[in-house]
């Protein structure tokens, strides 16, 4: 049985201006995430896999970037449907932090250095739940408690810069949860993090996806993660999403050829060195991704594409079903 | 520091051209070699420079800085003390002025960058900033008080009234607003870099990201963040500060440091000379503490644990 989603972007289309032009950085955009889902979008730099992200939180940069079209209709707590596309700032903010939170990629600069870590969870909860001071604060320790800190009392009072990476993100996350909110936007949350770190944040969110029920959309360039955490996945390329499907489908019959270039790309275990006693150099995809401000016509990815054909370049090629809601924006997906 | 500080003074002062005995002798009444040799010797004019220093050293650490050479009899140490009080009023008040006034157009022309309110902002302050404050002390005193005639032209009390605060008030306010113009532009300038640089940061993001409201956003968030690179030159600033007291004090004709200092010079009273740096270096330095400490109170990462 299908649940009905919290987060329904369709056709979002979001443009930044850049020296007196308009730049599509993200365009044709489809999403949804369902209750106790993780999506991931996947994307190197620069695919508008951020960009999404700040769309749906309003955090745009003002004056600079803006949504132009479609919608990203939003269920929160209350249970009533909303474009968040087109409602008021002030109706936005009262609606992050609270129904929808954000953890950033950085977390050794995401947190302001002058307050205790406490004060920045609390902060939420006092804003949105109207709740007092003191209980806020012990709501804090709570929720480090939470996010598997130990000794959350002593660490709620101290500052940012007394505790590691690990536990900076852990405290993003409590922050993020605090005021329990039923979407959860995680933008590289494991990037800036060492290996052995990745893991337990990436168990630490599942669990609490597990406890909570809360949706995920998980943004990161990294197909590693995205095996271990997510449902459902999307492949971004030049601001449109190029493949769209379960998982565990998309990874074993990939239907875009870049997805397919991004899985070749990524080394297993020995086969580096396997690969360089034969001399044979790591596999990459070819080129460059193209500059949003000079898009090639037709298929973004055809001038890299080993498929491509004059096809390719006449003109967008739309996401097709290929069975079950795997989706690709190919038109040779059956052929390759 | 202040020994260093004195030493300094105390060279400097010998290597300016005149003898300190001059101050000491009446033009009008003829006075032989002889006397005058007499005269050095009782004084201590005739030792060694070190000597002398030692001598002036020994006796300023008690607390005795000696006699003012103009005003006869007249200690240095009760003289100096009596002006610091108005000096750290007009100080303290164009200070108020300088990091208020500095900080909320640094912190309005940051938020509406490029605005003509931010331009209008910026314009001033290079105006501000250029202005030397004996040319902001002369030309304020003509337009204020000689042309609108809005402030009385000098002086800290009106002579002959009995002391109200309106009255010290209507005297202070003046010359602590001149004083504060060259600080107030400068603070304006830095606040407004350090924010525009703050509102970049990603902590300011997430505290969007948390729905905190634009306001509060830049108080609590950007602000206090941005306040560090200022408290450091507040705390300088107080040290420039003094110099355009100087100015201020003898155009406003101030009883306070700086008319001291300039009315001593003037007349090579060089015990005054030495006894006022030496209270101002340690009003300085007492300053530089302070500054630390309230760095240390804005920002956690200097405390120590």
């Amino acid at each position: 049985m299908k649940r009905r989603p919290i987060l329904d972007v369709s056709d979002l289309k979001t443009v930044f201006r850049i020296g007196g032009r308009q730049v599509a950085a993200v365009q044709d955009l489809n999403l949804t995430v369902a209750p106790g889902e993780t999506v991931a979008l996947v994307g190197e730099s620069g695919s508008g896999k951020s960009v999404t992200s700040l769309s749906i939180m309003g955090l745009l940069p003002r004056k600079v970037g803006k949504v132009v079209a479609g919608r990203i209709l939003f269920r929160g707590k209350s249970g009533e449907e909303r474009d968040l596309a087109t409602m008021d700032s002030e109706a936005l903010r009262s609606i992050r932090g609270n129904d929808v939170a954000m953890v950033f990629q950085e977390p050794m600069t995401s947190l302001n250095p002058v307050y205790t870590v406490g004060e920045q969870i609390a902060e939420p909860i006092r804003i949105h739940l109207g709740r007092s001071h003191k209980d806020a604060a012990e709501s804090a320790v709570g929720l480090l408690a939470a996010v598997g800190i130990p000794d959350p009392g002593r660490r709620a009072r101290q500052y940012p810069h007394e505790l590691s990476g690990g536990m900076r993100q852990r405290v993003m996350i409590a922050m993020a949860l605090a005021c329990d909110p039923v979407l959860l936007i995680a933008d590289e949350p494991t990037t800036a993090l060492d290996v052995t770190i990745q893991a337990q944040i990436l168990d630490l969110l599942r669990k609490l996806q597990e406890e909570r029920g809360m949706g995920i959309l998980f943004v990161t360039h990294n197909l590693g993660v995205v095996a271990e955490i997510a449902h459902r996945v999307a492949v971004m390329y030049a601001g449109r999403v190029v493949e769209t499907g379960a998982v565990t489908d998309v990874f074993r019959h990939p239907r875009h050829p870049y997805t397919m270039g991004l899985m070749r790309s990524v080394p297993k275990l020995g086969e580096a060195t396997m690969l360089k006693r034969q001399g044979i150099p790591l596999p990459t995809i070819a080129g460059s991704v193209p500059s949003l401000l000079a898009l090639p016509d037709g298929c973004s990815f055809a001038p890299r594409c080993p498929y491509a054909l004059d096809q390719c370049r006449a003109g967008v090629p739309a996401l097709a079903e290929t069975g079950g809601r795997h989706k690709s924006r190919c038109i040779r997906w059956e052929e390759i | 520091m202040l020994v260093a500080l004195s030493m300094l003074v105390f060279v400097l002062l010998r290597l300016a051209p005149g003898d300190p005995i001059d101050a000491y002798i009446n033009p009008n009444v003829a006075m032989s070699q002889a006397e005058m040799a007499a005269l050095r010797a009782r004084l201590g004019f005739d030792q060694p420079l070190p000597i002398q220093y030692l001598a002036w050293l020994r006796a300023a650490v008690t607390g005795d800085l000696g006699y003012s050479i103009q005003k006869n009899g007249v200690k240095v140490l009760p003289l100096v003390l009596e002006r610091v009080g108005p000096t750290v009023l007009l100080m303290f008040l164009a200070l108020v002025i300088a990091i208020v006034g500095g900080i909320a157009a640094g912190i309005i022309s940051a938020v509406q960058r490029n605005s003509a309110t931010d331009v209008g902002c910026s314009v001033a302050a290079f105006v501000g900033i250029s202005s030397p404050p004996f040319l902001t002390a002369i030309l304020g005193l003509y337009v204020f008080s000689v042309v609108l005639r809005w402030s009385p032209s000098g002086g800290m009390l009106t002579p002959g009234t009995p002391f109200s605060l309106s009255d010290l008030l209507s005297h202070l306010v003046l010359p602590a607003c001149l004083l504060s113009i060259g600080h107030a532009a400068l603070i304006m300038r830095y606040m407004r870099a350090s924010l525009l640089e703050v509102l970049n940061q990603d902590y300011v993001r997430t505290a969007r990201a948390k729905g905190v409201k634009e306001l509060w956003v830049i108080i609590k968030h950007a602000t206090r963040n941005a306040l560090l690179p200022v408290v450091t030159l507040i705390g300088s600033s107080i040290g420039m500060a003094v110099g355009g007291a100087i100015f201020m004090e003898s155009v406003f004709n101030w009883p306070g440091m700086g008319l001291l200092l300039v009315n001593a010079v003037d007349t090579r009273d060089y015990p005054v000379i030495m006894g006022a740096t030496l209270i101002i270096g340690a009003c300085v330095i007492l300053v530089n503490i302070l500054t630390d400490v309230a760095y240390a109170l804005v920002d956690p990462r200097i405390r120590v644990a």
